[in-house]
């Protein structure tokens, strides 16, 4: 079994901060939107070394994601920067209209989705946006599970042409990918061979589907388990081939089980493979206050969650 | 604002220098774009004639005098002035002046709202029809994607200016207002937004389903500059109050027009009402309205 780990928690948003100022010297078309919220997208060291490609647009998304789309005009490439509720079912008229309809290269950065945004509570958590954002024809839909990975994603959106919806969080969680790693859009990386279950797990999960593999493991129950970061398009031919072999499927997202990763997964699965799956997901409902690891207990979004799923699900092969 | 005489426009296509432009080839280019926006919107019984006819005089002016335009249609629009049509369910003017402006095939226009058509109901980008930069329908978007394009525009040093046109109706959605504040304190100066104010929107008068107050107090207090340009179906006072606006460019503040018009203007049973803002003519309405257009520069 593989061994992972942790080479001490960071906040995947921080991430996406270390892209975006590796990107302001690297590439001189990428510029950054924030609807105040500077600091907690981590966009300030962006905004410090190139002032003139930072837009502070206040407290009006709706007037950013429109102004990103026009920036488009003229070979910019926007990135915008707000918490997740609001880079999506605030905004999502603009975002279908003049991003997604329209074409234009935008890359949507969201951060504090899910429960993980902890004490604020359900009105800036969203567990709606990935359904949101993947009903929209030619968005991308990525979400990340560790530091790491989010730099190397936001590295990877700017090389491609179209708009994206990156999706990150707020607290510090295990950072387990490599350093250099290869950031492939729509390719799965599976992290654990496996037999006996596929774990497909995005975002924050992906951490947590591996704790359950090893824990399983003890058990002796073999878990494959792949970290699916891009919802859209989805890795297809990764999944099929996968529960081909283990027979059954757990899906694992910090995200209403309506309209997430596990529906997709289902979707590729009724069409190409019908095979028992179980979702570990929040089931239909609002968040609420509380740590990020109360929450995640609380609606079971955690390892504990996935390792009574992968039993269930077996019991139904 | 004192206005620039006509003497001093440009003509597009021409350098850049004191030109006057042929006002009776323009007034016949004006009849014709109103019988393609009557035949368009009569052939599939659908569309918006009366917001269309209101601003004939303002889209010929603005693509066949006013604008710095390339012949050639790329999305990046470098080197080159830029429009955006917020209002977007005005298409039926908006498609036949960039036809005869040379963008795509006049006879296209027959194809209008038609199956596998590029002339959507709603102008876009999805089918790729030349001209045309960003989608717009749903309303209140095109202000916030001009600002877009105009500081563009300033971080690739090119100093030529972004034009958009909105209904007055459409003010009442609020991104409007996130936009407006925003370009006067970003001081977008190479911005153009010019108002159709006609009064009208689809439950009646503006004033009645929700009356906007002082628009030109409000764009000052917003800190722009503001342009009355009364008389929006007079082709003379569109091109002198556009070069009024432009010559206003440069100068730390956006620009805006606040263009009067009538709804239907040039089909006399069309005129001064919102009946007409989404209702297409009849064979007899069509016949009225063609007789009092008669043809100019040729049907397609």
């Amino acid at each position: 079994m593989k061994k992972y780990t942790d080479s001490g928690k960071k906040d995947t948003r921080s991430g996406f901060g270390a892209g975006l100022t590796e990107l302001g010297k690297t590439n001189p078309d990428v510029v950054a939107l924030c609807a105040d919220l500077t600091g907690s997208l981590k966009m300030d060291d962006f905004k410090a070394n190139h002032p003139e490609r930072f837009f502070q647009v206040g407290i009006a998304e709706a007037n950013m994601m429109g102004i990103a789309a026009g920036m488009t005009i003229g070979g910019k490439i926007p990135f915008t920067g707000t918490f997740a509720n609001f880079s999506t079912g605030r905004v999502y008229d603009q975002i279908r209209q003049s991003i997604a309809y329209s074409d234009k290269n935008v890359k949507i950065c969201a951060s504090h989705a899910g429960v993980t945004l902890g004490e604020d509570g359900a009105t800036h958590q969203i567990l709606e946006d990935i359904g949101l954002m993947k009903m929209l024809p030619g968005m991308t839909v990525i979400n990340t599970c560790d530091y790491n990975q989010t730099k190397a994603a936001t590295l990877a959106i700017a090389e491609h042409h179209g708009p994206v919806y990156l999706r990150f969080g707020r607290p510090k969680v295990a950072n387990f990918t490599s350093e250099d790693q290869n950031f492939e859009i729509g390719k799965a990386v599976t992290l654990q061979q496996g037999n006996d279950v596929t774990i497909v797990a995005t975002g924050h999960l992906v951490w947590e589907a591996l704790q359950a593999a090893e824990t399983l493991n003890d058990s002796g129950i073999s878990a494959e388990v792949i970290n699916i970061h891009t919802i859209k398009p989805l890795d297809d031919k990764a999944i099929i081939g996968s529960v081909k072999k283990t027979g059954c499927v757990v899906t694992a997202e910090e995200h209403n089980f309506l309209g997430g990763l596990g529906e997709s997964v289902a979707r590729v699965l009724a069409e190409q493979h019908p095979t028992p799956q179980e979702f570990v997901a929040t089931q239909d409902t609002f968040g609420e206050s509380g740590t990020p690891e109360q929450l995640m207990d609380k609606y079971g979004l955690n390892a504990e969650a996935i390792i009574k799923a992968v039993h269930k699900v077996i019991g139904r092969k | 604002m004192p206005f620039v005489p006509l003497s001093e426009c440009l003509i597009f296509g021409t350098e850049k220098t004191t030109l006057m432009p042929d006002l009776s080839y323009l007034e016949d280019l004006i009849v014709q774009v109103r019988r393609d926006i009557l035949r368009q919107v009569h052939k599939v019984n659908s569309g918006h004639p009366g917001g269309s006819l209101g601003c004939t005089e303002f889209f010929v002016a603005l693509y066949q005098v006013i604008m710095d335009r390339k012949d050639s249609f790329e999305m990046d629009g470098k080197g080159e002035d830029l429009f955006f049509l917020s209002n977007g369910h005005i298409s039926p003017v908006f498609y036949s002046v960039l036809a005869r402006s040379g963008y795509f095939p006049i006879e296209e226009l027959n194809t209008f709202r038609l199956i596998d058509s590029r002339l959507q109901g709603h102008p876009t980008t999805h089918e790729g029809l030349p001209g045309i930069r960003v989608a717009s329908g749903s309303l209140g978007q095109g202000i916030s994607v001009a600002i877009g394009a105009a500081q563009t525009k300033k971080l690739n040093n090119d100093d030529h200016l972004i034009y958009a046109l909105c209904g007055d109706g459409e003010l009442q959605e609020g991104q409007n207002w996130e936009a407006i504040m925003y370009a006067a304190a970003n001081e977008i100066d190479n911005l153009i937004v010019t108002v159709d104010r006609n009064g009208q929107q689809i439950d009646g008068p503006t004033d009645k389903v929700l009356p906007m107050g002082n628009l030109k107090a409000k764009f000052e207090a917003f800190g722009w500059t503001v342009i009355e340009l009364d008389n929006g179906n007079d082709l003379k006072a569109v091109i002198e109050g556009l070069n009024t606006a432009k010559s206003e460019t440069g100068k730390g503040k956006p620009v805006c027009v606040l263009m009067t018009t009538i709804m239907g203007n040039g089909v006399d049973f069309m005129m001064h009402t919102h009946d007409w803002h989404g209702k297409a003519p009849n064979d007899e309405q069509l016949e009225i309205g063609l007789a009092q257009n008669p043809e100019t520069l040729g049907d397609y």
